[in-house]
């Protein structure tokens, strides 16, 4: 199936639909960020503070001036940038090894499993949030001790590094769970004897015969996945152990206008609702995507 | 059957071990040398020692983590280094006493609701009731707590007043409505979802054919041989459910101003507070551990057929 055909079929339902829309949204808001806002995330004008909703500041500013739309475009370039960056390093990964678990079993699926086991035992948010706290510092300390990553560290871009670790450090276990689940059910079809009879290397069963059958649930698990990243950053963040201002996360900004709750309540409603809105369009289109990717789903 | 949960409850001191080491090596060395962390980059090397002393750091790891363990068994989880000389046992004791409650009101209001909406959704599956229910579900899955939190408080507390905005009197006073709303949104989302997709399945059991084929009436079939069956999944995600309970926990307990252990673990995780960061992560893992465990062998009591060897 090619991409154009998935896209027609995600049309065919208004909430798949609504889900391929907004995430597109997301992405193109992420990358031209720095085009559509009205202003740099880090601009201040503290003659324009707590502004309400006006011409130049379409959702007002914030205690020190700063506009809240452009925090909010900037924001949709940190939540991409997190969920890409965490999927991409945790991804492969727990493929890799939970194809290797499925498919060898034995002493190899026992010790990949156990350290998956080991991970599963926590409350996930709980794992996270102590994860990025301990090894926060340690990371920040490192990249400051190397001279080379200085504007890095200037930048806030460490804060970055730590929660990519920590989301990819955990997300490998849940991929690693679904293929390896998958490779044990695949593996006992007939065409694998087949493959396996003519005497094809494991790694070559693996991944030219079964991993390309296994490929749609885990298209459809990273599409529901990614909002979950998106909520763990939004909580790291509240909590002052993700991405910390001025560098902008919707987390954080939520956290820094929920003084204003009463008097101005669209400073927390903005950003919660956009996080909201984003999970929920990742939800939709992964169950859109999991309707177009599966061929034994019936048609209506 | 006996010999999976002999097998799990063997598996438990194990995992409790490691989780314990993890927890230990990442709360005391993770962050960089705690000696230094705590007299800062210029202290002099002797000073460093002299503490590294008095605190037993300078002993092997393993000597450590084995004093470590022998203190937690015996219920002593540490000193907070944020709320001075206040040891952590007590803080924990104290914050339970707020959030057990108010998790108890929250997870009673939603797990029957949740319960019931499902089958009411599965029952009328395909229709406008079920969809509107499933769309429901969705939103209230993904909404996050911050989101739902202020535009509740909002309207509640400041528009139309008829709600306190927050604090902590028991849970017979209205303080507990908005928080233990907010608290039960997800939950109340997962049950629907599970309990829907469980009792689908259920219906097209043959038993339920054979049920209605001998004319029971719909309601009979649904309450004596439907439901029974449907629900037994259901209860793995009550157990499973402790632990989205954590993340939401955090941040409505400090929204509304309840003093409970969310509260008490977002201001210990902001100051990077790690004896109790730690307990907060150990007694976490083993609460979630202990819940999953329950349920399997609540399992094991209910369903027959995992019973047969």
């Amino acid at each position: 199936m090619n991409i154009r055909e998935i896209i027609k079929e995600l049309g065919q339902n208004r909430m798949s639909l609504f889900g391929f829309v907004v995430v597109s949204m997301l992405f193109l808001t992420g990358i031209f960020a720095p085009v559509i806002a009205p202003y740099h995330y880090r601009d201040q004008n503290l003659d324009a503070a707590n502004e309400s909703p006006s011409k130049e500041h379409l959702l007002g500013t914030d205690q020190l001036g700063r506009d809240t739309l452009s925090r909010i475009i900037w924001g949709a370039r940190t939540a991409l940038f997190v969920v890409i960056v965490s999927l991409a390093l945790g991804t492969p990964v727990g493929i890799l090894l939970g194809a290797l678990a499925g498919y060898f079993g034995g002493l190899v699926d026992t010790i990949i499993m156990r350290v998956a086991d080991i991970l599963f035992a926590f409350p996930g948010m709980l794992l996270i949030f102590f994860l990025a706290a301990t090894l926060g510092p340690r990371i920040d300390e490192l990249a400051r001790s190397i001279d080379l990553l200085d504007p890095l560290v200037k930048g806030g871009f460490i804060d970055y590094v730590v929660v990519v670790s920590t989301l990819s450090l955990i997300g490998w276990a849940g991929m690693a769970r679904l293929v390896r689940g998958l490779v044990m059910s695949i593996k006992e079809r007939d065409y694998i004897d087949a493959a396996r009879s003519i005497g094809a290397p494991s790694w070559r069963v693996i991944f030219r015969h079964i991993m390309p059958n296994a490929i749609s649930p885990v298209i459809v698990s990273l599409s529901m996945g990614a909002g979950g990243i998106i909520l763990s950053e939004a909580f790291l963040s509240f909590l002052g152990i993700g991405i910390r201002p001025p560098n902008p996360s919707w987390g954080a900004m939520i956290f820094s206008n929920y003084q204003f709750w009463r008097t101005r309540p669209m400073m927390v409603w903005v950003p919660g609702l956009v996080i909201g809105v984003i999970i929920l369009a990742f939800n939709f289109l992964g169950d859109g995507l999991n309707r177009a990717l599966d061929p034994f789903t019936k048609r209506r | 059957m006996y010999t999976y949960l002999i097998k799990r409850m063997l598996w438990i001191p194990v995992l409790l071990a490691v989780i314990t080491f993890l927890v230990f090596i990442l709360g005391i060395y993770g962050p960089g040398d705690p000696v230094q962390l705590m007299l800062g980059q210029h202290a002099n090397p002797e000073a460093l020692e002299r503490l590294r002393h008095e605190l037993g750091l300078d002993r092997p790891l393993m000597v450590q983590y084995a004093d470590y363990v022998s203190r937690l068994v015996h219920g002593d989880l540490g000193t907070s280094l944020k709320f001075r000389g206040q040891p952590v046992s007590r803080m924990l004791g104290r914050c339970l006493g707020v959030s057990v409650p108010l998790n108890a009101v929250a997870l009673g209001w939603s797990i029957p609701l949740g319960i019931l909406l499902g089958v009411i959704a599965a029952y009328k599956e395909g229709t406008r009731i079920d969809r509107a229910i499933v769309l429901t579900v969705v939103v209230g899955i993904s909404m996050p707590v911050f989101a739902i939190a202020p535009i509740l408080l909002y309207f509640f507390a400041v528009k139309a007043q008829i709600l306190p905005p927050g604090g902590w009197d028991g849970i017979f006073s209205t303080k507990v409505i908005l928080p233990a709303i907010v608290l039960g949104i997800g939950p109340l989302a997962v049950m629907v979802r599970q309990t829907r997709a469980s009792v689908l399945q259920t219906i097209s059991e043959q038993y339920v054919l054979t049920a209605r084929a001998k004319g029971l009436h719909d309601r009979r079939v649904m309450f004596k041989h439907v439901l029974p069956n449907a629900l037994i999944p259901v209860m793995t995600i009550v157990g499973l459910m402790f632990g989205s309970l954590v993340g939401g926990a955090f941040v409505t307990e400090l929204l509304f101003g309840i003093p409970g252990c969310g509260q008490l673990a977002f201001e210990t995780f902001t100051a990077r507070d790690y004896p109790m960061i730690m307990a907060f992560t150990i007694l976490g893992a083993a609460a979630f551990i202990m819940s999953n465990l329950l349920v399997d062998m609540l399992y094991f009591v209910i369903d027959p057929r995992i019973r047969r060897p």
